[in-house]
């Protein structure tokens, strides 16, 4: 009896050492999140990470390294051992807006990554002090044009999502208000429920309380569909404003010359965890959007970033805005 | 009034189960423990806690989070007293003070008044919470860019009346503080300034490398150089807590601290930062014999330390009347709100009643599991200072090394401290004193960016500033402060002038 416990027993150490030789993930993986702690991207990454780690067996530890728009973070995570140890969550400014905005940037989004895969959009809202004279986008975009001298609009700082995307805007309906910038997007929304400023442009899960408290309203929302979240919000499409449609996406990476069969791995963990039904109501109760399967996949991810590179680079060096 | 009370006891219904208790206890634990570790902070716990809390209720999550934050805000007091390294802004006022009490023996009785002082500023703050919350959250409206640079020209009115000496000299530390605020990436355009193209100095000097190192560093070089004054701090230890003569001087700074905290923690942007150098500023004035102060005055510590709390305590207001974080601890808490689902905004109050009055209630529990496990540990504390200092120094630099490396994970803040150490025995050996640059430090950022915030939206009209009452008002209070605090300077000139 004891040889046969025994026999066993080696059996199965035998087993445990051949699967910790093939079988990643066999320690903690370190997902780099560029930005402070609290904010949208680390609140998508530590929701999406949470059911990860359950299918892959092993925590997945998050680390802010913020600083920079999120470049240092990125930077630092890039240069990383591409051993599938050390992934990260990129999005719309550290991988789209970032080499326009930084023209020393030490990594280049289309090539030094393997795409894991689309997370959760955030979509961009238009929003205005609940004082503004105009009652919806039309009336906004006229006001605009016949009064830009005296517009205020806010955002969070250069390189932050409301700094892109509230140029984006200028650049697609023509305007020149005066950018008056804050030290993140929590002072800015002070400052707009005060009345002190006139309008931004940010993602939904920073504003749609405010707009459903009636502190501000939204003129628009900038995504093909309305948002659960705030279904009186017409798309900009419904409201009369043509291209401009975008999204803060965040998405994982991990350094370019990751195994494929460990991208692949955590390419299905992040599939399976956007199916969970505990991670997909909390990822919408903060109004972002769940990617379709088609969009999950990496070389979406890889598309993706190639045209989201392509489409700000233009936009904001047309606008002159360096961050260095 | 009847809903005040069927508020607070819903609220008190929720923080009294066993679980919500017991999350409470362990929060403030756990934040007085990061708390006196050097240079880690609530910041970097909470970040590492949040997964921890996934399996929890939110209210006993965000009940444990807010623990720790004020757990932290005390066990900083603890640190700046007993080793003069303050780990935060709010603390750098009670090391002036404390430290020396702590040099005098009387290191436990700063540490008893530091804590029932907090105590009463916590129990007072959250009865304000739980009455005025709602109305005051149009205080924070009030308060624009325009208001905000006025009010920090008055802070750097308190910064010339903190120092011990030359006048001159503390304004010349306060440019410096000043001017090393402006190092790190322009709000505004995104240039780079000061930074010498290293990349680590693009998002500025963290506060708590310069505090650390001004202060903490410096204090072991100095304290090794002479070593005969620390072995006094050994043999005198002292009353382990504050007699009655104690609080009879303390009981008004404490009263006086409560209000000036409370006051401006309500304000949007970190005002919170300003109440214990409002709270010094007005003991050293109204004091009899203001020279005391800066030697070791217990006023110092119990007006600052109430300050600090009452203010940690109301700037939970914005975050939970408006969902507005004022400072980075609260933006923390914002996410950790929205990880377990409730989206912080106006709605938290009337949708989620449970959470918000149970977080209100747990306050002033927390508060007081603060006192319990501060009082016996006082003791305990006070008996480190007896260690040898040959021992106890490397085990400071160690804690301040580990604690610097983990907020960014970088090995040049590490090297930082020691670079601001040297400063900071430098500056101390020539006479120059580093409280009032710190301030201007803390407060030059927010000044410049308000102030060109509010030239922005005036379109560059100075007139802005004086055109809003407020502002106007706050203006006014700095002008008059500081002709208060050099009036004594310029009549002694004059004295020296016809003595001559």
């Amino acid at each position: 009896m004891k040889k046969v416990v025994l026999a066993l027993a080696a059996v199965a150490g035998l087993a445990a050492t051949g699967a910790q030789a093939q079988g990643y993930p066999t320690r903690p993986i370190t997902m780099i999140v560029p930005f402070a702690a609290g904010g949208p991207t680390d609140v998508i990454a530590r929701i999406v990470s949470d059911n990860m780690s359950r299918t892959l067996g092993q925590q997945i530890v998050i680390e802010n390294v913020a600083g920079a728009g999120g470049t240092t973070g990125i930077t630092r995570a890039a240069q990383s051992q591409a051993d599938g140890y050390t992934i990260m969550m990129g999005h719309m400014g550290t991988h789209g807006a970032a080499p326009a905005l930084y023209p020393n940037l030490k990594y280049d989004p289309t090539k030094d990554f393997a795409p894991i895969g689309l997370a959760a959009g955030t979509p961009i809202v238009i929003v205005a002090k609940k004082d503004f004279p105009a009652t919806d986008l039309k009336g906004f975009l006229d006001y605009l044009s016949k009064n830009a001298d005296k517009v205020n609009m806010a955002h969070a700082g250069v390189g932050s999502v409301s700094h892109s995307t509230g140029i984006f805007f200028n650049s697609v309906v023509k305007a020149k208000p005066t950018m008056v910038a804050y030290r993140g997007t929590g002072p800015a929304l002070n400052d707009l429920m005060a009345n002190t400023v006139d309008f931004m442009t940010d993602q939904i899960v920073n504003v749609a309380p405010q707009i459903q408290g009636g502190n501000i309203k939204a003129y628009a929302i900038a995504t093909p569909q309305r948002s659960p979240v705030l279904p009186n919000v017409p798309t900009t499409k419904e409201a009369g404003l043509e291209g401009y449609e975008v999204s803060a996406w965040n998405a994982i990476f991990a350094p370019k010359g990751t195994p494929p069969d460990v991208v692949k791995k955590l390419s299905d963990a992040l599939m399976k965890s956007l199916d969970d039904e505990n991670t997909k109501k909390r990822l919408l109760e903060l109004g972002g959007v769940i990617p379709s399967n088609t969009e999950r996949t990496p070389e979406a991810l890889q598309k993706l970033v190639e045209s989201e590179v392509a489409r700000w680079t233009p936009v904001l060096k047309a606008a002159g805005a360096t961050a260095e | 009034m009847g809903d005040f009370f069927s508020n607070l006891s819903l609220g008190f219904g929720v923080a009294l189960t066993l679980q919500n208790l017991g999350l409470a206890f362990l929060g403030c634990l756990v934040g007085t423990l990061i708390g006196v570790l050097p240079g880690v902070g609530p910041i970097a716990t909470i970040a590492m806690l949040l997964p921890i809390t996934f399996g929890l209720d939110p209210t006993g999550a965000l009940i444990m989070l807010a623990g720790i934050y004020y757990g932290a805000q005390y066990g900083g007091s603890t640190t700046a007293i007993l080793v003069n390294i303050p780990g935060e802004a709010t603390s750098v006022v009670t090391a002036l003070d404390g430290h020396q009490m702590a040099r005098q023996g009387r290191a436990g009785v700063a540490l008893g008044i530091a804590a029932i002082g907090s105590f009463f500023a916590g129990t007072v703050a959250t009865l304000v919470i739980a009455a005025l919350g709602a109305p005051l959250t149009k205080l924070a409206l009030i308060f624009g860019p325009t208001e905000y640079f006025s009010l920090m020209v008055m802070g750097l009115v308190f910064a010339v009346v903190l120092a011990r000496g030359s006048i001159l000299k503390a304004i010349a530390m306060i440019l410096v503080g000043v001017l090393l605020s402006t190092v790190g990436t322009d709000l505004e355009t995104g240039e780079e300034r000061m930074t010498f193209g290293l990349p680590f100095l693009a998002d500025g000097i963290d506060f708590a490398v310069l505090a650390m190192g001004i202060f903490g560093i410096a204090e072991i070089m100095r304290n090794l150089d002479h070593t005969e004054t620390r072995d006094v701090v050994r043999q005198a230890i002292g009353r382990l807590l504050p007699n009655r003569d104690d609080f009879k001087q303390s009981y008004k700074p404490v009263l006086r601290g409560t209000f000036i905290g409370a006051a401006l923690g309500i304000l949007p942007g970190n005002g919170a930062v300003l109440g214990p150098f409002a709270s010094y500023t007005l003991e050293k004035k109204l004091a009899k014999d203001s020279s005391r102060f800066g030697r070791g005055a217990i006023e110092g510590v119990a007006g600052p330390e109430s300050a600090n709390n009452a203010g940690a305590q109301t700037s939970f207001i914005p975050l939970l009347t408006l969902g507005i974080p004022p400072n980075a601890v609260m933006a923390l808490m914002v996410g950790a709100m929205t990880i377990h689902g409730i989206i912080p905004g106006p709605q938290v109050m009337t949708k989620n009643p449970t959470l918000f009055w149970g977080m209100i209630a747990s306050m002033w529990v927390g508060n007081l599991m603060l006192l319990i496990i501060n009082l016996p540990l006082v003791g305990m504390w006070v008996r480190l200072l007896k260690v040898p200092y040959r021992l106890l120094f490397p085990a400071i630099l160690m804690f301040c090394c580990i604690g610097i490396y983990s907020i960014n994970s970088l090995p040049t803040d590490v090297m930082f401290i020691g670079f601001f150490g040297f400063i900071g025995y430098m500056l101390i050996k020539f006479g120059f004193e580093p409280a009032p640059m710190l301030l201007g430090f803390v407060l030059g950022r927010l000044m410049e960016e308000n102030l060109r915030r509010a030239l922005i939206i005036s379109r560059g009209s100075l007139e802005t500033f004086i055109e809003r009452p407020v502002s106007a008002g706050l203006l006014a209070v700095a002008a008059i402060l500081l002709v208060i605090a050099l009036l004594p300077s310029i009549r002694k000139g004059r004295d020296e002038v016809f003595t001559e």
